[in-house]
């Protein structure tokens, strides 16, 4: 019997199978489809102060291995969601989740944290300052070492849950902003968001979005997220969420070796509605192959001797 | 929704680079016409998100034009070949709203998903009309199997084939009691334009999932933000922002 348990700042889960942010809605809605308790936990989608309708279609380009996606932190709101969504959540889902956060300002980032750390079932705080797809806020608190660590302390002075950093791989430096967070005191780290990347429409010789440029993930960023995991986990002591195109059991195995504490799953539940149930099942006989026993042990594992 | 691995019986060419495809399996999850299936293209990383033509218990048709690399693929597939599918996906129409005659208005590939809605309303004792447009006369299809169940008049861009113009020229002199439209944006915003009484939309959208979960499809409503493929992807014309 091998044991899939990993704990990340106290918070203990029974697999670290986590469906990310953005692809899962407020989870509620895969409930039809299987018992989402089955989840290690899971990652709200990104909310802000005020309800925002997001970016203009069409958003959404294929990509060989992936897709671009800008989105624009489509969501009701901080309020709406603590009124609405999380009971509708609870009803079927009896876990803890992570509620992730963004913002266009230090205040925002502020407001909802204080308004999140009111909720018994939000378990952590991801704070995004790595969305790619607004203007004036999201990505540019992420790409510099100071203003990340600005949001890290601010949203620290309000909330008594662990407070996870979500990264940006959009950076010259991804270890010098991830030291900056857990200098500021961040109890974790969320990596890696998606890749900026664009596609032109043949036919109409533009862009096939129409904000120009989008988040790229799936599949073919996943090299890329397990170099800024494997990086990451040398530069700080704190523990690493990691994400980016994972999609199969031996894809979650490599990304705990490379140093995540646990592993979100993005842009395959898109694709496959059943993904995170599927690699969770498919988690005990992956162990086995590689005679894992104790899933928390082999964490950062490809770094010792 | 339901994930459904469909067992292809027949994939032929009906028209210029139009394609109907038979697919076998579990259809329990379709309830309305102009609902879709979101299918797995070998290859292609995102679903394709195809209007159901029509249905019965264990089998459902669909028909596609080739677009691009996925359907150019799909037209490559053979009897036997499966598909995995989500299906029984958006909301469809809504036929209580129809009243004795409504009209049907279909622009190319917008056709297939009022087949099974003529066919509905048919069945529901109604007198459906529909008018159905295209460019040229090689790309026309379904016509003879409409009119199994409504008066059709056929439009083409060029007069190949029927009256030559939009579904627009026809519709401007008939008397209906509400209209169910499928087919591109510039047709619809012609048929808003002189359309008369309440009317559905079908609405088309690059989607990331099509069941609800990423937002890329979603659009501005007056009644809010909807998903088009959740809320829609057929839309009431008073709740439509032009």
């Amino acid at each position: 019997m091998v044991n899939t348990k990993v704990c990340i700042s106290g918070w203990e889960l029974e697999n670290p199978i986590i469906p990310a942010s953005g692809t899962f809605g407020f989870g509620y809605e895969f409930a039809d489809l299987y018992d989402i308790n089955l989840l290690g936990s899971l990652s709200l989608k990104g909310t802000t102060r005020e309800a925002r309708y997001g970016n203009p279609l069409p958003r959404i380009a294929e990509c060989t291995a992936g897709l671009i996606n800008s989105v624009g932190l489509q969501n009701p709101g901080v309020q709406t969601v603590i009124d609405e969504e999380l009971p509708k959540l609870k009803k079927c889902y009896q876990k803890k989740v992570i509620a992730n956060i963004s913002g266009f300002s230090l205040e925002d980032y502020v407001y909802c944290s204080e308004k999140m750390d009111q909720e018994e079932q939000v378990g952590i705080l991801e704070i995004n300052v790595s969305c790619p797809n607004v203007h004036g806020g999201g990505m540019s608190f992420g790409t510099t070492a100071k203003s990340a660590a600005q949001v890290t302390k601010a949203v620290k002075a309000v909330t008594k849950k662990p407070v996870f950093i979500k990264l940006t791989p959009n950076v010259t430096d991804i270890t010098e902003i991830a030291k900056a967070c857990e200098e500021a005191g961040a109890d974790g780290l969320s990596l890696i968001n998606t890749l900026m990347g664009m596609r032109i429409d043949l036919k109409t010789r533009r862009s096939a979005i129409a904000n120009t440029m989008g988040g790229f993930s799936g599949p073919a960023i996943f090299p890329v997220a397990l170099r800024m995991v494997y990086q990451v986990y040398e530069a700080v002591q704190i523990p690493i969420i990691g994400m980016g195109g994972v999609q199969s059991a031996s894809d979650v195995i490599e990304m705990m070796l490379a140093g995540a504490s646990a592993v979100q799953i993005g842009a395959a539940n898109l694709v496959n509605p059943y993904a995170c149930k599927e690699i969770i099942e498919a988690l005990p006989a992956a162990m086995a192959k590689y005679r894992i026993e104790n899933l928390e042990e082999i964490i950062g594992g490809a770094h010792h001797g | 929704m339901k994930n459904v691995v469909y067992e292809i019986k027949e994939n032929k060419q009906i028209a210029d680079k139009i394609y109907q495809m038979t697919l076998l399996g579990d259809t329990g999850a379709i309830t309305r016409p102009g609902q879709f299936v979101n299918l797995k293209v070998n290859d292609c990383y995102l679903r394709r998100p195809i209007s159901v033509c029509d249905w019965d218990k264990d089998s459902l048709q669909i028909i596609y034009k080739i677009v691009g690399t996925g359907t150019e693929k799909m037209a490559q597939l053979l009897p036997g070949d499966t598909m995995d599918a989500l299906t029984g996906l958006g909301n469809g129409y809504d036929t209580a709203k129809s009243g004795e005659r409504p009209v049907l208005l279909g622009g190319g590939v917008g056709v297939p998903p009022l087949y099974a809605l003529a066919k509905q309303l048919k069945n529901e004792g109604k007198k459906p009309m529909a008018v159905l447009g295209f460019q040229t006369a090689t790309e026309v299809f379904l016509v003879e199997e409409f009119s199994r169940f409504c008066e059709v008049t056929v439009t083409t861009a060029d007069g190949s084939m029927g009256r030559k113009g939009f579904v627009t020229n026809p519709l401007a002199e008939m008397d209906y009691t509400y209209f169910y439209a499928c087919g591109p944006m510039p047709m619809f915003r012609a048929i808003e334009k002189i359309a008369k009484g309440g009317g559905q939309y079908s609405f088309e959208e690059k989607m990331g999932c099509g069941f609800g979960a990423c937002m890329g499809c979603s659009c501005q409503t007056k009644q809010g933000a909807k998903r088009i493929c959740k809320e829609g992807p057929v839309l009431e014309r008073e709740e439509v922002v032009w």
